[in-house]
């Protein structure tokens, strides 16, 4: 099945997030957002470890191992920007005064529920949750990056999560390599396909019932969407 | 005047015992007391209970005290790809409590400041509400997340003046200022030690109140 690349999917998710807000991109896939924020964006970039308005990663020259992110990679201050200690970042995260997290996730059920710290089957190596439930419970609008099925071909938008959850009812839209799905009282709503298949196809590969949107939207290769 | 200088990393770690329950500052690679780390190891204490947001990223850091074995017990957030405290972990060999990272420091902050814990929204509904005690506040579940304290907290500052006031440098911040409240002995490492009045009040993050030593890497 033909699907978008990481960085288009990145880049379709950049292209949705509003021009304002403070917004926390989750470790791992979500930080490639960053990279194609629109360059006279307002979107001010939340890191957990002490920083807002993240700015673009430095020249390796200039990189400074006491200015990193959340996932250990060197970041730059972006103009306005600040730090602060652990508390109050976790405060504006518990606290309601993030406008979006994006995360990366396992699974994602029907009626949101996220599970995106571990698959149950760790063979011995030590757990990790980091920041992911605090984001996922505090920010006010929890959106998800993920491939659509595993690399086995399994669906991981499900009718209900079977790894442990990090958080119950949270997750309002889930953009994948092949769709866009939001997560709404009545159900999952296919609101994008990728150019070339059908909501059919996605269907196919989707764990849980997807009512497509009334006027529903194409994916472009270049993770555009057109109405 | 207070004067709470001390000489060298040896001096710092001076009255750590075998059991203590220890507080290390960092998150990744930013914000490590480096040279305290490698004096707690020359120190010759075991069966520390470790509070702290990673495992060991690098060689030199936390790594030191997992290769040594010093460690009972790790109370952390993140202690994935630490490749010592990995190895020890597979074997049963050390004990980890995982707390999501809000949680964790705000557990931190609770202890230095007093408090019985916090009823914490994080965690409800999944496997880090098991045993503990659910609260209903306002028509939302919450659960008791209990204080944390330790008997050394070690943290890496950026300046710090001889009265024992400190500043940090960027993310290097992150978890230091409330360890910093939360241990009978706060020690801090910092690049520069300066005289009291040469830091700007307004700059302070770590009142010296909460200070009992520090240590500078290089001299002024």
């Amino acid at each position: 099945m033909k699907t978008l690349g990481r960085s288009e999917l990145a880049r379709m998710v950049a292209l949705h997030l509003p021009r304002q807000g403070f917004v926390n991109l989750g470790i791992g896939a979500p930080t490639e957002i960053g990279d194609y924020l629109p360059p006279d964006t307002d979107v001010m970039l939340h890191s957990e470890n002490g920083v807002l308005n993240v700015g673009p990663r430095p020249p390796k020259e200039a990189e400074d191992w006491d200015l990193i992110n959340a996932g250990k990679i060197p970041i730059t201050l972006g103009t306005g920007g600040a730090f602060f200690d652990s508390t109050l970042s976790f405060a504006m995260m518990r606290g309601g005064h993030l406008d979006i997290a994006v995360l990366g996730a396992f699974q994602v059920s029907e009626r949101g529920d996220i599970a995106n710290w571990t698959t149950g089957e760790s063979n011995g190596a030590p757990p990790g949750i980091g920041g992911a439930i605090d984001l996922a419970v505090g920010a006010r609008t929890i959106w998800v990056m993920m491939d659509h099925t595993t690399k086995e071909g399994a669906p991981r938008i499900v009718r209900t999560c079977t790894f442990p959850l990090t958080a119950a009812k949270v997750v309002s839209r889930i953009f994948t390599n092949i769709a866009i799905v939001d997560v709404t009282p009545k159900g999952l709503v296919l609101d994008a396909v990728l150019d070339g298949l059908t909501p059919a196809d996605v269907q196919a590969v989707t764990g849980a019932e997807l009512q497509p949107a009334k006027k529903l939207r194409k994916i472009q290769p270049s993770g555009t969407v057109v109405s | 005047m207070r004067n709470v200088v001390v000489e060298d990393a040896r001096a710092a770690v001076q009255g750590l015992k075998d059991g203590h329950t220890v507080m290390v500052g960092g998150f990744g690679n930013a914000g490590l007391p480096l040279a305290i780390l490698k004096a707690v190891v020359e120190a010759g204490v075991r069966d520390l209970t470790l509070i702290s947001n990673n495992a060991g990223t690098v060689e030199d850091d936390l790594t030191l005290w997992f290769r040594a074995k010093i460690v009972r017990k790790i109370i952390c957030s993140y202690p994935r790809g630490a490749k010592a405290f990995t190895e020890l972990y597979r074997k049963g060999e050390v004990e980890l409590e995982l707390v999501p990272q809000g949680t964790l420091v705000e557990r931190i902050r609770a202890g230095g400041a007093g408090m019985g814990g916090f009823p914490s929204p994080v965690g409800v509904g999944t496997d880090f509400a098991k045993g503990k005690q659910v609260l209903h506040v306002g028509g939302r579940d919450y659960i008791l997340e209990l204080p944390l304290k330790a008997d050394f907290t070690f943290v890496k500052g950026k300046l710090a003046d001889t009265v024992g006031n400190v500043t940090y440098n960027m993310t290097a911040r992150n978890h230091c200022p409330a360890m910093a409240t939360a241990a009978e002995t706060t020690v801090v490492e910092v690049d520069r030690i300066v005289a009291a009045g040469e830091l700007d009040p307004e700059a302070i993050v770590t009142p010296c109140i909460f200070v009992d030593r520090v240590f500078a890497r290089a001299k002024a």
